[in-house]
């Protein structure tokens, strides 16, 4: 991909990884996704961010089409994860920069993942910031978003801010900006971005929302760390993340299951039905054929969650384990939920599922229904009426937030 | 005395062994730590904290 000038004197000269499908090892990125780093070229040439380890020759290549990597006098870092600051050793020794600029906790973390205490760190918080000739660099830390040491740049003269993770989506692509793509694909990788990675830190996503704000940061465009760069639509992206982070009621529900002899999957679609009867969104997801990645991204405006499980060797299905799993660390709020089950013998499984959903602090809808082995017409009523009743709960829900 | 946990980032405040790069000795309890005092982690505030289970 060739660099972009994205300002006067500052430069895309990150790396579209097309076939990237796997992103950091818990959630899918099927469009791939890139690397954004940015070159400012002024009296102090300063670089932002990189990209992972193995693409540092390509990160090279990039720079090297705008002047010599050496002449490189500051690198500023962001956020330390390895796909930003994977390529810090090779960039170190090719340009031995005057200053690293960091968070405290991206100094310890930089020491902690490459162990070099003779790098010249100049950590900074809140509030500093740095000239680089004719542009200031104000930082903003943004812990937790999504790191302990992540970070914004933000550079008034341009009215350009350096986001990082934050607004990011995985969008491998030949278009940087908002303008040249479609706008609703593009939305929808955001917020799949979002509930996959921020949603955790939605507390502090309207932190950072309203100290942006309080500062009174005029910003024309948001140059996040991966996918495209946000210049037409800024408005629309911050109100999404306002937005994402409230996680407003709404009147959706997501069933997810796994099954052997598909009794359990048969129990899902009755529970559809009386879901659908109450006017209430479903989408069922079979977790063989959806990633726990997928399935977060469409619980991202759904306030139902509605979970089954075969009993297995006295427990639930491993799939089904992975997705509970995925989601509790994920921490949604406000959901309302409901577990069903079939089994053969001993049917452990409904009292575990309805044990996880609490643990995730979900409201959930007892007891559920079980079925031993195949779901007759009369378990199939009660299914649908768990239906019903999960659709009142949402409801109410979103009658009580309007 | 209570051990207490960040709500955003899951770090546990013990006051067995307090927070002394915070300027917080070790022997105080979470209720005695000054209300400016912040998540050595993530930086949330005191009221972010729940008493551990």
């Amino acid at each position: 991909m060739p660099v972009t000038e994205i300002k006067k004197d500052i430069y895309w000269v990150g790396i579209v990884d097309w076939n990237i499908h796997d992103f950091h090892g818990y959630s899918k990125s099927p469009q791939g996704t890139t690397y954004n780093a940015y070159l400012v070229i002024d009296d102090k040439i300063t670089l932002f961010d990189s990209v992972p380890a193995k693409f540092q020759m390509d990160l090279y290549h990039q720079v090297r089409s705008i002047i010599p990597l050496e002449k490189i006098d500051y690198i500023v870092c962001n956020h330390i994860e390895p796909d930003h600051a994977g390529a810090m050793p090779f960039l170190m020794e090719k340009i031995r920069p005057e200053k690293v600029f960091c968070s405290k906790m991206g100094h310890r973390m930089l020491l902690d993942h490459f162990h070099q205490p003779d790098w010249p760190y100049h950590p900074v918080q809140t509030g500093d910031s740095i000239s680089l000739g004719k542009r200031t660099v104000q930082f903003l830390e943004t812990r937790m978003l999504h790191w302990p040491d992540s970070m914004f740049s933000y550079i008034p003269e341009d009215r350009l801010l350096i986001s990082n993770d934050a607004f990011g989506q995985n969008i491998a692509s030949s278009e940087r900006f908002d303008d040249e793509i479609d706008l609703a694909m593009l939305m929808a990788a955001s917020s799949h971005y979002y509930h996959n990675i921020v949603l955790p830190y939605s507390q502090r996503v309207t932190a950072v929302l309203d100290e942006v704000e309080k500062l009174g940061l005029q910003i024309d465009m948001i140059a996040p760390d991966h996918g495209i760069i946000w210049r037409s639509n800024v408005p629309l992206i911050l109100q999404a993340y306002r937005d994402y982070a409230t996680q407003k009621p709404n009147a959706k529900a997501v069933i997810v299951y796994d099954t052997m002899w598909h009794s359990t999957e048969k129990m899902a679609k009755a529970i559809a039905e009386g879901l659908m009867e109450e006017g209430v969104a479903v989408k069922i997801m079979h977790l063989k054929q959806y990633h726990h990645s997928d399935v977060m991204g469409e619980l991202a405006d759904a306030t139902g969650i509605i979970c089954g499980s075969p009993t297995h060797n006295n427990g639930i299905l491993p799939l089904v384990a992975d997705f509970l799993t995925y989601m509790k660390g994920l921490r949604p709020v406000g959901r309302v939920g409901a577990a069903f089950a079939s089994f053969g013998w001993s049917g452990e499984s409904l009292n575990i599922l309805n044990d996880w959903l609490k643990s995730a602090k979900i409201e959930v809808v007892e007891p559920g229904v079980k079925s031993k082995n195949v779901p007759d017409h009369a378990k199939l009523a009660e299914c649908k009426d768990l239906g019903r009743q999960v659709a009142m709960a949402i409801k109410a829900k979103v009658a009580a937030d309007a | 005395m209570d051990k207490y946990v960040c709500t955003l980032c899951g770090y546990v405040y013990d006051p067995a062994v307090g927070d002394p790069d915070g300027g917080i000795a070790p022997g105080t309890k979470f209720e005695d730590i000054p209300d400016d005092w912040s998540c050595p982690v993530c930086g949330a505030g005191k009221a972010d904290f729940a008493k551990e289970n």
